[in-house]
């Protein structure tokens, strides 16, 4: 169980993470607010308290990894790795401007905690695959961690990797489904149905946790009864909501790839602040 | 050189010194999909079963594994196909693996047309071009068995994406324990003043007896065999376009993108002459024997010197 404390420092930290992704996006012109909300309270999650990590030792052996599949959520990562000491927080404002290390989609060889590079999707389950599979072959005892998109999972590359993980009991592999429902052309059901991704994932032999995706106490709770499977991957479906923290960006479509304006920002930020 | 007698599989090459490179070197991780006793990488398996893994028959995501496994520091070797090692997975090699320049070496075996029976599906004729495009990759396409060594015992020293393209059948061994082996730097088989075959992988073998064909006709053929596609030998090149005119290229791959494409554009470039690119000529391949095929598609030394005397005839023209 979280402290009070530990939620109450959550909650704070999140603010900041929320509002800071609406400024960089709306600096940048250009990028993905409703992923990016919808998954800040796992990436927050994880850098504060579940990983081991070293930001001044960003390659350092020992460390847990991070994947963010669904790579266009960046700005949420990149935001937590500023606050967290990875680079310079005045650095965010340079997020897709050419000469950036802050490129539109992860780049590890550009930017100092980024374990792999992501954004053309279905890619990176595969890849945090074989970052666990390495820590299996060399006795290692880090964990790593990969978040997924529901319309990101209609790539077949996905499950792929989910009967590799499950054939080679990858139980130190713990993944996030950034389940917000919608997608860039509309709702997940419309596009592609059924969402029983509960059913999909058990029968690939996953151990299959469902949580909402914007409590800390789930998602805490979640990681640690994964981290207690003895053979089996994890999938923690996180129900998360697009654009979560801004009410007109919430479950709004057209926050998917386009960004705040001025006003907007301010409305945003006024509204975090009364979260 | 080796008289041409022995006939040797490049894939037996490649299971060979993966068991030999494996027994020391602990960092490498072998991928398979479902193919490794044809590729022989399953031989690695044989031997070090910990460090090998069949993913089975889901080439994208063996090339996200192994992308995974590079960025811990592994040396990874995927194999499979040419076909199904470049196609099927060539975006997941564009951006989880060259996209970081991670330590991936995919060594496809099933090159070219001389896969035979199996037809068009299975005879890969465009994967050069398709890895040729791709930034920080490298190419290597090794003439015979002993070669075929050389060069992976060479690029796990470097940790950077290759793409080693080997065949099916057995092949004449040309070259000896004592021919040097640089990444990046062609060799020259024959020197000649007339005409230069330039040819890359096994097509070595028909290229030199062309030159001997045209001996008869008092015609000097140099040959030149590149192993290394990317980076591509310049220096050399233009060394032979300058002596002697006129180039022939040879490859079992199609004359868009391959070797033909990479001299031309070399040629054009630093000292343009000439050039006439033997190789499929924009089609699919069929169901025949490897050696009805060459005949087929023109890949044949008869074929390769009436090229060589066409490009002679445009010389200065």
């Amino acid at each position: 169980m979280l402290s009070n404390e530990k939620l109450n420092e959550l909650k704070t930290f999140s603010q900041k993470v929320r509002k800071k992704i609406v400024q960089i996006l709306g600096l940048a012109g250009s990028g993905h607010p409703g992923g990016s909300l919808s998954s800040a309270d796992i990436i927050v999650a994880l850098y504060s308290g579940i990983m081991k990590y070293d930001p001044l030792k960003p390659r350092m052996a020992e460390r847990d990894r991070f994947v963010l599949s669904k790579g266009h959520a960046c700005p949420a990562l990149y935001v937590v790795l500023a606050f967290k000491g990875f680079f310079p927080v005045e650095d965010l404002d340079t997020l897709r401007k050419l000469g950036s290390h802050l490129q539109g989609h992860p780049d590890m060889k550009s930017t100092p905690g980024i374990d792999m590079s992501a954004g053309s999707l279905g890619q990176g389950l595969s890849a945090a695959c074989g970052i666990a599979l390495a820590g299996k072959i060399d006795d290692k005892e880090y964990f790593t961690y990969c978040i997924i998109g529901d319309g990101e999972s209609q790539e077949g590359q996905v499950w792929e990797a989910a009967m590799f993980a499950a054939h080679n009991k990858l139980n130190n592999l713990i993944v996030f489904l950034d389940f917000n429902k919608l997608q860039i052309e509309g709702k997940v059901k419309d596009i592609i149905g059924p969402l029983n991704f509960q059913d999909k994932w058990q029968s690939f032999g996953w151990h299959v946790q469902v949580i909402n995706g914007h409590s800390y106490e789930h998602i805490f709770q979640a990681v640690s009864a994964a981290k207690q499977e003895k053979e089996k991957p994890s999938i923690i479906i996180s129900n998360t909501i697009k654009g979560k923290g801004v009410s007109f960006m919430e479950g709004n479509l057209s926050f998917h790839g386009a960004t705040p304006t001025e006003e907007e920002i301010q409305k945003a930020i006024e509204e975090i602040n009364g979260i | 050189m080796k008289e041409n007698t022995v006939n040797k599989g490049t894939r037996d090459a490649y299971g060979e010194i993966l068991v030999e490179l494996g027994k020391d070197n602990k960092n490498i991780v072998v991928l398979d999909a479902d193919l490794g006793s044809s590729t022989r990488a399953k031989k690695f398996g044989d031997s070090y079963p910990e460090r090998f893994f069949n993913v089975g028959i889901a080439e994208q995501n063996m090339m996200g594994i192994a992308a995974g496994l590079a960025c811990t520091g592994k040396t990874v070797f995927a194999s499979t196909f040419a076909i199904f090692a470049t196609g099927r997975p060539w975006e997941q090699i564009r951006n989880s693996i060259c996209f970081s320049k991670l330590n991936v070496k995919i060594v496809a075996t099933h090159g070219g047309i001389t896969v035979g029976e199996d037809g068009g599906s299975h005879q890969s004729v465009e994967d050069i071009s398709l890895m040729r495009s791709l930034p920080n990759m490298n190419i290597i396409i090794p003439c015979d068995y002993i070669e075929t060594k050389k060069a992976i015992r060479e690029i796990i020293k470097i940790k950077e994406p290759y793409y080693v393209r080997l065949g099916r059948a057995k092949y004449p061994i040309i070259t000896s324990d004592d021919t040097p082996f640089e990444f990046g730097k062609g060799i020259v088989f024959k020197e000649g003043n007339d005409v230069s075959l330039i040819s890359t992988g096994t097509m070595i073998d028909f290229s030199l007896k062309a030159a001997e064909e045209l001996a008869k006709n008092n015609i000097s053929a140099e040959v030149i065999h590149l192993h290394t596609i990317k980076p591509i030998d310049e220096q050399l090149i233009l060394a032979t376009s300058v002596k002697t005119g006129a180039i022939v290229t040879i490859e079992e791959h199609s004359i868009i993108g391959g070797l033909g494409s990479a001299v031309s554009e070399s040629v054009c470039a630093n000292h343009p002459v000439p050039v006439e690119r033997i190789g499929i000529q924009d089609k699919f391949g069929r169901s025949g024997t490897p050696s009805e095929l060459i005949k087929a598609y023109n890949l044949d030394v008869p074929d390769i010197c009436a090229a060589a005397r066409k490009v002679i005839n445009k010389k200065g023209s």
